[in-house]
């Protein structure tokens, strides 16, 4: 690309980022509001905050979302890793062509088709619906995301550092995680964090598969949400969105500071 | 086996099995029942295999499975049909939007300078990270007739008070929510796309006398196209099956399939005739999938 940017790029990015980033402010300041009427302005309060913590069904549904987003992104990450390493590093085998579409469509699978499947399956198999059955949902789907971000990762790494280890007698496991883990480590927390959120975030399959007992946060919201806008909401989302954009900061400080060491002991090496 | 192809074996066979037993049995089970009738039992369909009654029973279920499900769905009495075309036409016409809309940011990004380009990404993502619910319910808060919106309009006098605008449970609600929460799905395909373009192409072509706006559409625009596939399909499947969005700012009349789905099988408590419904959705939507899949498969495996 050229340099410099023309009025219509600085036009385009300005208004695209108002346009990503106004509907969320205006939640945001509204969650201040001392008002019952979330349009209407009235002074600045944490009244609705306050009134969340005594909110025992809300807080009981974050413990449960928390729960199942935490298993299902350390469980996703690893089978996400496995189907990524099968992708890139074991080139043809018998089946392959079913895997890799059993990765991808999860992608773009419509969420009422995957969750209305697994419930069906559930009740198939006959397992009580609740908790658990979430979990499984959540890794289902959640591990083909984790799969396509580390395979981009390990996609662009060269392979000779792996071939030089297997090469000089250290068996695959090693290998594995004493070259292949740390380089491709930045993208496995990514992978993680995002089956964390996208599990934080699924109304749609937890509807469908759950049982009675297990309500996840987005089930309450919506349920609220159906009956119109409260401050009461827009105080728990305020929430929501702090802890995620905290999180992710610090993972991509982390992740950017890692790449840095690492292209350093890269430069080091070529330089000895 | 030596220790070596057992561990490999296993690398493959856990997430194949796992994706095998809980993506691919659960579609052949929603095909089976909607092949079956609603019943007043647990489960609430019949017939029920039961592979432990023998053969005959087996044979006998079997000859119990019907394609009157289907036949009920695609029925013109009923809305069905009517809800994949307006799903499919909801969807497509976001798309372009979503194209028009991100092309320019995605295309402004990739010339930015070099330094801050890792932070308008970051910026970009951002909004992806937070919840979809929360995204969809702050237009809820904007959109509604004594909403943000309407308050700014009637403060600038550009509409009168006693006439506000009517957007929420609309279908330009649904569009503006469409477009809005997936955005970054089109921006990011877009970006990668345009970013690995060789500048020089660009500059030979502005020495030879070529006019930026033809440059762009010669060289830019045929560059960027895989980058235009990925985003459109990873934003027109899913949007096909939406259900939040038509649900919370779309009106009663916004007929859209993936709603549909929902009420026939959480209100009408018909588990066959969703499963109807979400198989026929399948149908419809097989040919984007296996184009993404394409799509998908040059990317990130080299091929």
């Amino acid at each position: 690309m050229r340099k410099g940017l023309s009025w219509f790029n600085v036009t385009s990015i300005a208004l695209g980022f108002a346009f990503l980033y106004i509907p969320i402010i205006l939640l945001v300041v509204y969650s201040f509001n001392a008002s019952r009427l979330v349009t209407v302005w009235a002074g600045f309060s944490t009244h609705w905050y306050w009134q969340l913590f005594q909110n025992e069904q809300l807080l009981d549904a974050a413990w449960v979302t928390l729960r199942v987003a935490f298993i299902t992104a350390s469980v996703a990450t690893v089978l996400g890793t496995m189907a990524a390493i099968t992708l890139t590093r074991y080139g043809r085998f018998n089946g392959r062509m079913l895997f890799s579409g059993m990765i991808y469509a999860p992608l773009v699978m419509p969420e009422v088709i995957t969750g209305l499947s697994l419930l069906l399956l559930f009740v198939a198999v006959n397992i009580d619906r609740g908790f658990w059955t979430i979990t499984l949902a959540h890794i289902t789907f959640t591990m083909c995301f984790v799969c396509v971000v580390v395979q981009s990762r390990l996609v662009t790494f060269d392979r000779s550092l792996e071939e030089a280890a297997l090469d000089l007698g250290c068996p695959p496991l090693k290998t594995f995680l004493v070259v292949t883990l740390p380089i491709i480590l930045p993208a496995v927390v990514s992978g993680w964090m995002l089956a964390f959120t996208l599990s934080l975030d699924d109304l749609v399959i937890a509807s469908f598969t759950t049982g009675p007992g297990a309500t996840t946060l987005p089930m309450r919201i919506y349920s609220q949400v159906r009956l119109g806008v409260t401050p009461e909401i827009n105080a728990a989302c305020t929430l929501l969105i702090a802890i995620v954009t905290v999180v992710v900061i610090i993972a991509s400080i982390m992740t950017k500071r890692q790449e840095m060491e690492r292209q350093k002991a890269e430069r080091l090496a070529a330089a000895g | 086996m030596t220790g070596k192809a057992r561990g490999r074996w296993l690398v493959v066979a856990i997430p194949y099995l796992w994706l095998l037993a809980l993506f691919l049995i659960p579609f052949l089970i929603v095909f089976k029942i909607s092949l079956s009738q609603d019943a007043i039992a647990q489960p609430p369909y019949t017939p029920v295999f039961d592979l432990a009654a023998g053969w005959a029973a087996f044979r006998e279920s079997l000859g119990e499975l019907s394609i009157d499900n289907y036949g009920y769905v695609l029925s013109w009495d009923n809305e069905f049909i009517e809800a994949y075309g307006s799903s499919l036409w909801i969807a497509g016409i976001s798309t372009v939007l979503l194209l028009l809309v991100g092309y320019p940011i995605a295309y402004a990004m990739a010339r930015a300078p070099k330094s801050i380009r890792p932070t308008l990404l970051m910026l970009v993502i951002l909004p992806f990270w937070t919840s979809f619910l929360i995204r969809v319910y702050a237009w809820m808060g904007i959109l509604s007739p004594e909403g943000l919106l309407n308050q700014l309009l009637i403060a600038l006098g550009i509409i009168s008070p006693d006439a506000p605008l009517q957007i929420l449970a609309t279908d330009t609600a649904v569009y503006i929510g469409i477009v809005y929460s997936y955005l970054p799905f089109m921006i990011l395909p877009l970006y990668s796309a345009l970013e690995k373009m060789d500048e020089t192409l660009l500059e030979a072509a502005a020495d030879l006398g070529c006019p930026p706006l033809a440059a762009f559409w010669k060289i830019t625009w045929p560059l960027s196209l895989p980058g235009v596939f990925a985003g459109c399909l990873l934003c027109f499947i899913p949007a096909v099956g939406e259900f939040v969005i038509p649900d919370l700012l779309g009106g009663s009349d916004t007929l859209m399939i993936g709603k549909v789905l929902w009420t026939e099988f959480s209100v009408n408590r018909s588990w066959t005739v969703s499963s109807a419904v979400a198989v026929l959705l399948l149908l419809v939507l097989v040919v984007p999938i296996v184009f993404y899949q394409n799509v998908q498969q040059r990317q990130l495996e080299g091929r």
